[in-house]
């Protein structure tokens, strides 16, 4: 008798993970499918008429807020609407990560100040801003402080040719009179740049050279204003300016900062703040007090140290928490709706899912529209995050 | 038989997702033994709870009716609070058997949300209403106004047609809910809040000084309030409509809460005794029993009475207006039950 060596296929442990991966692959797909089939035909079986026939249909609304893109009543398709609401989204998204990220950076710093009423304050508001929801923020930020405490449009308050009232911020707006001129003025402010950078070389090689250090950084920010200031006459003052005028309503021409997009602003960043100090403070104490003093001890300023000691290892630690950060941020400007701010779940999977009742492809595209934002938001932040990880050698 | 309902549980469960339930909401809801019906829930004379917690106004005493006239009971009603948004999906889904929201009856709604319309319990006009010191006495004066709106609804498009047709600039500011709408109002986010005539006047009597505002005269539009189902079940839209065409009939035949018991012993005339199921089959025609429209009006009232209790308290007459009975210069007019 001969002993059978050969382990038939069935028992043979490889053989059987790859048939259990397809097996569980074969049930997902059919899962999908028939999740869709169904829906298929129960809006068909429901009289329910699905499709992208709408997206050129004339949106017959108006929207209130769109400072890039035109809007014009009765021209306006849904799918310039659908552009409309990301346009606005992306534009709260960003305002709110730049202030949410200087605030919080602040508050962070603060928190970990050895003055006890600077630090006490900054647990405060932290834990204040942190622990209640964000709907709530926004809409007692709107209902219970601006809209109460901000005057009428008649009533505004003036400060120069920008005006304050319960309608919002109303600034005067540039507006190209000569655009010869405005042409010779970029061309001008260019060659400046050009020459501000060439100075910056010429400060780091006399640095490198005889260890003499210029306020490079100061300089040129004075430099830019000034020298565009001046270089602005130079080219003949190209731009006129259209300042906002109180008309029987309200203010008319100029532009303007709605207030639900105020508010919603507001609240984000404070809101988001709170969490990103708690993420620089962390940050910060991660690195060692060794650290601190082996920089003292090799002569390193109290500014260099912090710049180029403390704060390149402590982004190791921000960020990636950070990053999460940016993203809710991006993904709570949806609670807009609650003050009547104009982004894309507002005027996408809101308004226009109700004039047209398309429920299905809305969402989905309202959807993908978060989802790409997400994971393009993470692509540049993680990018960044590889080039300010320590290079460990 | 238990085996059969098991085996049909099941049958359901494995098809649930492939196939929809055509059939009858009827017997869904006989099943339930109650009513679910979508309102708003924050209209005062049309739909907002009371002191006890009980949904009250025109749109709910109509959820009331049917459940009267299905289970024999207006209590069996479960209130569904919706959005202006949230409504034709909770409708076609089968989370609701009825939508009594204020809703106004349209082309698209009826022809492409798989809804169908049944008749209207308030026949309504869209208008502005603006605080007295703004110093405005038309719509046409509103040239660059901001107006607060409500989101997604009919009320955003008339408005925007409006303006446009009369060349005219506004800037809107709209939010989710129609309270929220009076709060912005109020708090001077706009100039002006738009909405049906009846819904401002509901909204007035939540201010804090109702004396402050004022309705401008213009009705920009037509707007046929009413009770909404599901396409593709007849028999349901068949009783949701003659539910309330029970209620219109009893005001012009005379019939109310109080003298329905001695009409139905002593029907003054076949009209009579055929609506409250003395003579005639109505009721079992519609899979009900004799007694529906009986059991409506009883617990319910006619729809004079049921208007006098909803709506006239937030301050809108009905003599002489479009919701009187053609009869006195109204337009409402239903169909006989026979």
């Amino acid at each position: 008798m001969t002993q059978n060596t050969r382990i038939p296929f069935h028992r043979d442990p490889a053989v059987r993970a790859i048939a259990a991966q397809v097996v569980a692959l074969l049930l997902v797909i059919y899962g999908l499918y028939s999740v869709f089939e169904n829906t298929v035909n129960n809006l068909v079986a429901r009289g329910m008429q699905t499709g992208t026939g709408f997206f050129d249909e004339v949106a017959p609304f108006k929207i209130g807020f769109s400072p890039f893109l035109d809007f014009s009543l009765g021209e306006t398709t849904y799918l310039e609407v659908f552009f409309i609401g990301i346009q606005n989204t992306i534009l709260i998204a960003v305002l709110g990560i730049i202030a949410a990220t200087l605030l919080g950076f602040f508050v962070g710093v603060v928190r970990l100040s050895p003055n006890w009423l600077a630090s006490r304050a900054a647990l405060g508001y932290i834990e204040m801003f942190r622990n209640t929801p964000l709907l709530l923020q926004i809409m007692f930020w709107n209902f219970a402080v601006f809209l109460p405490s901000l005057p009428a449009p008649k009533n505004s308050i003036e400060m120069g040719f920008v005006y304050l009232n319960a309608r919002g911020i109303h600034v005067p707006t540039p507006v190209v009179e000569d655009s010869t001129g405005l042409w010779i003025w970029m061309a001008l402010l260019m060659a400046l740049c050009i020459g501000l950078y060439r100075f910056a070389r010429l400060a780091k090689a006399r640095f490198e050279e005889t260890g003499e250090r210029l306020p490079v950084f100061w300089i040129n920010i004075l430099g830019f204003l000034a020298g565009g200031y001046v270089l602005y006459f130079v080219a003949g003052s190209p731009l006129g300016w259209d300042t906002p005028e109180l008309g029987r309503f309200n203010f008319k021409g100029g532009g303007q900062l709605p207030l639900p997009m105020f508010s919603l602003w507001f609240a984000l960043t404070v809101y988001t703040s709170a969490f990103i100090a708690e993420n620089v403070r962390a940050g910060i104490q991660s690195v060692s007090h060794g650290q601190t003093e082996a920089a003292h001890a090799l002569g390193l300023s109290r500014k260099d140290t912090v710049n180029l000691v403390v704060i390149p290892q402590a982004l190791r630690v921000i960020i990636p928490p950070t990053i999460s950060q940016y993203l809710n941020l991006t993904k709570n400007s949806s609670l807009a709706v609650a003050v009547g701010f104009e982004e894309i779940v507002a005027l996408w999977a809101g308004i226009t899912l109700n004039q047209t009742g398309q429920a299905l492809i809305i969402i989905a595209m309202t959807i993908a529209v978060y989802e790409c934002l997400s994971l393009f938001t993470s692509a540049v932040l993680n990018w960044y995050n590889r080039r300010v990880q320590l290079t460990e050698r | 038989m238990k085996s059969m309902k098991v085996a049909s549980t099941a049958a359901a469960v494995v098809f649930a997702t492939s196939q929809i339930a055509v059939a009858a909401t009827l017997d869904d809801v006989k099943a339930r033994g109650e009513l679910r019906c979508g309102v708003s829930g924050g209209v005062p004379g049309f739909s907002a709870p009371d002191d006890s917690g009980r949904m009250q106004g025109i749109d709910a005493a109509v959820c009331d009716a049917i459940a009267a006239a299905v289970l024999g009971d207006s209590s069996k009603v479960t209130f569904i609070p919706l959005t202006a948004k949230e409504r034709f999906t909770a409708l076609a889904s089968g989370e609701i058997d009825v939508l009594s929201r204020n809703t106004t009856h349209t082309l698209t709604r009826e022809a492409s949300l798989g809804l169908n319309f049944t008749y209207y319990n308030y026949i309504d006009g869209q208008g502005f209403m603006v605080k007295k010191d703004l110093g405005v006495s038309s719509a046409l004066e509103l040239d660059g106004a901001s107006i607060c709106v409500q989101a997604g609804t009919t009320t955003e498009l008339n408005m925007a047609d409006y303006f446009r047709n009369n060349n005219m600039d506004f800037t809107p500011v709209g939010y989710e809910t129609s309270t929220q709408t009076r709060e912005g109002f109020e708090g001077g986010a706009c100039d002006v809040l738009t909405s049906d005539k009846s819904q401002l006047a509901a909204l007035s009597t939540e201010m804090a000084d109702p004396d402050a505002v004022m309705l401008l005269p213009e009705t920009i539009s037509k707007e046929p309030l009413g009770p909404v189902v599901r396409q593709g079940d007849d028999q349901w839209m068949d009783i949701v409509a003659f539910t309330l065409y029970a209620l219109i009939n009893a005001e012009e035949l005379g019939i109310t809460s109080d003298n329905v018991d001695d009409m139905k012993a002593n029907p003054p005339s076949p009209n009579v005794a055929r609506i409250l199921g003395v003579e005639g089959e109505g009721g079992e025609m519609l899979g009900l029993s004799s007694d529906w429209a009986y059991n409506a009006i009883k617990q319910v009232g006619n729809y004079g009475e049921i208007y006098a209790r909803t709506v006239e308290p937030i301050g809108i007459q009905r003599a002489g207006s479009v919701n009187d009975l053609w009869t006195r210069g109204g337009i409402l007019y239903a169909p006989p039950i026979r």
